[in-house]
C-alpha cells in the first residue's frame, strides 16, 4: 500500500510539473498546448535514449530533455507566433500525434511499439519496490517545489506581469511597448522545456518508455489539474494535479462498485469520467477552485 | 519511379476528395463559430458507427448508410454543441477549442463503451480493381464510388451554401458576424445550422474512412490530422480552400510514399501545415490568420 501511494505521489508530480509548465504557456501567457504529451514524450524518449545508447547520466539527459523539447517549442511559437491562437492549438495538437508516429515506426531508434525497456534509474537491485517508490517520490516533489518556486520568482516579475499584459490583451502590451511576439516564445520555450523535463523523469522512474504511454489523454489530465486548481497559479498547478490523480485512482474501484460490467466498459467511464471533469470546471468554474488574484497596487496620490 | 507518377496522381486525388467532406465539416464550422472544433474527430466515428449499424444491423445500402452516417453525426453535433461547447463560447475560442478536445474524448469513450474497442466492418462485396487501358493504371471501385459519394455531397454543399436562405444566413454570419446580427439574423440558430451541417460532414467522412479501413472508436482520430492539414493548407474557415487543401494533402501523402515509409502518411499533413503557417497562413484561399 505504501508502495503504491508513493507510486501515486510520483505521478502526482510528474502531473504537477506539467501542470507548471502548462500555466506559464496557458496560465500567463494565454496561448494554448494541446500537444502537452508530445513534449513529455520528447523529454522520455531523449533521456531513455542518451542513458541506454549513451550511458550519459540521468541529471544530464534530464537536463537534455528539457533543452530538445524546448527546441521543438520554439519552432512551432516562432511558426505560429503572429497568428490567431487557433494556430497553435492545431500545430501542438498535430505535434502529439506525430511524436507518437515517429516513436511507433523508427525502429531502428526507438524500439517501435514494444518501447525502450532497461531505462537506469534507482538502484533496484540494493533498494525494495517500496523504498524506491518513496525516494523517487521525494526527489520529484523536490524538483516540484523547486520548479514551483523559480516559476512562481518569474511570474511575479516584470517578465511575469508583461505575459499577464499579453494574456489579457495583446494590443495593449504592444501599445506599452512590449516585444509581444518575444515574450510569448520565451514563455512557450521555458514551458516546453519544464514538459520535457518531466518526460526525462519519467523515463527514469518507470525505466521503460513506449509510444503507448503518451495518449491524447495525459494532455487532458494536465490541463484538467490546471483549470481545476486555478490557471495562473502555481499553487493551482500543484493541487490539481494531486486532485487529478485522486479523480483517475479513484475511479479505479468503479470495477469494484460495477462487477458485471466489462473492464473495456470500465476504462470507457474512467476516461470519459476525466472528459466530463474537465467540461465541467470549464463551464461551472473556469477560474478554478482556489483562483488567480492579483493585487492591483493603488496609485499613490501625491 | 516517374512511371509510377499518374496512378499515383490517380490515388492522391482519390483521397483528397474523401479528405475533403470532414475538411469542410471542420472548416465550416470555424468560418461560423471562429474556433477549432476538435471533437470533429469524434463526431466522424459516430457517424462511421451510425454508418455501419445502418448497413450491417438493418441491411439498408451503402448509399443509405451514408445519409443515416450525415444525420446521426449532424443531430450529435448539435446536441453537444448545445449542452457543452455554446456554454463556452462567451469564454473564448480557445477555451472552446479546450472543452471541444475534452468533448471529444468523452464522445468516443461513449462509443467505446456501447461497442467496445474491436474493429467492425461493412457488409461490402469484394471487387477486382479496374484496370484502365491507359498507361496500364488501377483503380479501385470502392475508392472511385466514394470519391464520387464525395464529390456529390460537395455540390449538394455548395447549392445550399449558395442557393438557400439558411446557406446565405450561414455565409454571411461567417463574413461579419456583428453586421449579420444587425440583419436581424439569429446568430444561435446559425449556429446550429452550422454545428449540424459541419458534423454531418464529419461524419459521412468518418463513414467513407470506415469503407476503406474498418470502424472503431479512434477512426475518426485516425485522420484528423490531414483533415486540419487540408483546412489549414486551404485557409481556414475557407470552405473552397479545404477542397483545394484536402486535393494537395491527398496527392502529398501519396507522393510521400515515393520518400517515406506508408505509415509516416498522416505525419505529411503536419509537415504542410508547418509549411503553409510559415510561408503564407492565410493558406490557398483563405482571407484573414492574424
Amino acid at each position: 500500500m505504501t508502495s503504491y501511494l508513493a507510486a501515486m505521489a510520483v505521478f502526482a508530480g510528474l502531473y504537477a510539473l506539467m501542470a507548471l509548465g502548462l500555466n506559464l504557456i496557458w496560465g500567463l501567457a494565454g496561448m494554448v498546448n494541446l500537444g502537452l504529451v508530445g513534449f513529455y514524450a520528447i523529454g522520455a524518449y531523449t533521456a531513455a535514449l542518451l542513458s541506454v545508447k549513451l550511458g550519459v547520466a540521468p541529471w544530464l539527459d534530464v537536463i537534455a530533455a528539457g533543452v530538445l523539447s524546448a527546441g521543438m517549442g520554439a519552432v512551432m511559437a516562432v511558426v505560429t507566433a503572429r497568428l490567431k491562437g487557433d494556430y497553435l492549438a492545431i500545430v501542438t495538437l498535430g505535434f502529439a500525434e506525430v511524436v507518437r508516429l515517429v516513436a511507433s515506426n523508427e525502429i531502428w531508434l526507438t524500439n517501435g511499439t514494444s518501447g525502450i525497456a532497461n531505462v537506469p534509474g534507482l538502484p533496484r537491485a540494493f533498494l525494495s519496490e517500496e523504498a524506491v517508490n518513496l525516494v523517487f517520490a521525494g526527489l520529484v516533489w523536490i524538483i516540484v517545489a523547486v520548479v514551483a518556486w523559480l516559476l512562481g520568482r518569474l511570474s511575479a516579475a516584470p517578465f511575469g506581469r508583461v505575459l499577464r499584459a499579453i494574456r489579457e490583451d495583446e494590443m495593449v502590451a504592444a501599445v506599452a511597448g512590449k516585444r509581444v511576439i518575444r515574450f510569448k516564445i520565451q514563455a512557450f520555450v521555458v514551458g516546453a522545456a519544464v514538459l520535457g523535463g518531466a518526460g526525462g523523469l519519467y523515463a527514469h522512474y518507470l525505466g521503460y518508455v513506449a509510444p503507448d504511454a503518451f495518449q491524447p489523454l495525459i494532455t487532458i489530465y494536465v490541463v484538467l489539474a490546471l483549470t481545476a486548481g486555478g490557471t495562473g497559479t502555481m499553487r493551482g498547478a500543484i493541487i490539481g494535479s494531486v486532485l487529478v490523480v485522486l479523480l483517475t485512482e479513484g475511479t479505479r474501484f468503479l470495477g469494484a462498485v460495477l462487477p458485471d460490467v466489462t473492464p473495456v466498459r470500465i476504462a470507457a467511464l474512467r476516461e470519459a469520467a476525466i472528459g466530463v471533469a474537465l467540461i465541467l470546471v470549464l463551464t461551472l468554474r473556469p477560474q478554478g477552485l482556489w483562483p488567480e488574484t492579483v493585487t492591483h497596487r493603488k496609485a499613490r496620490s501625491a | 519511379m516517374i512511371g509510377d507518377l499518374p496512378q499515383i496522381l490517380i490515388n492522391g486525388v482519390l483521397s483528397g476528395a474523401q479528405l475533403a467532406v470532414p475538411a469542410i465539416g471542420f472548416t465550416t464550422i470555424y468560418a461560423v463559430l471562429r474556433f477549432p472544433n476538435f471533437a470533429i474527430a469524434s463526431h466522424a466515428s459516430v457517424g462511421a458507427y451510425a454508418g455501419v449499424m445502418a448497413n450491417t444491423t438493418l441491411g439498408w445500402s451503402i448509399g443509405l448508410s451514408l445519409v443515416v452516417a450525415f444525420l446521426v453525426a449532424g443531430v450529435v453535433g448539435v446536441v453537444s454543441d448545445t449542452l457543452v461547447l455554446r456554454r463556452l463560447r462567451p469564454s473564448g475560442s480557445l477555451t472552446t477549442a479546450i472543452g471541444a478536445a475534452a468533448l471529444g474524448i468523452v464522445l468516443e469513450n461513449m462509443l467505446r463503451f456501447a461497442f467496445g474497442n474491436d474493429p467492425v466492418g461493412f457488409d461490402l462485396p469484394v471487387l477486382r480493381d479496374w484496370k484502365l487501358p491507359l498507361l496500364d493504371l488501377r483503380v479501385g471501385p470502392q475508392a472511385a464510388e466514394a470519391a464520387l459519394a464525395s464529390l456529390i455531397v460537395m455540390a449538394i454543399l455548395f447549392s445550399f451554401l449558395a442557393f438557400t436562405r439558411s446557406g446565405r444566413m450561414m455565409r454571411a454570419v461567417a463574413d461579419n458576424p456583428m453586421l449579420a446580427g444587425l440583419k436581424g439574423i439569429d446568430a444561435e440558430s446559425v449556429a446550429r445550422r452550422a454545428n449540424f451541417v459541419g458534423m454531418g460532414l464529419a461524419g459521412f467522412g468518418g463513414m467513407l474512412i470506415g469503407l476503406d479501413t474498418s470502424v472503431d472508436p479512434l477512426t475518426g482520430a485516425r485522420v484528423v490530422l490531414p483533415v486540419f492539414a487540408a483546412a489549414v493548407v486551404g485557409g481556414l474557415g475557407s470552405i473552397p480552400g479545404a477542397v483545394a487543401g484536402a486535393f494537395v494533402v491527398g496527392v502529398g501523402e501519396e507522393m510521400s510514399t515515393l520518400l517515406l515509409d506508408p505509415s509516416y502518411r498522416t505525419a505529411v499533413g503536419f509537415a504542410a501545415i508547418l509549411l503553409v503557417l510559415t510561408l503564407r497562413p492565410r493558406g490557398l484561399l483563405g482571407e484573414r490568420a492574424l
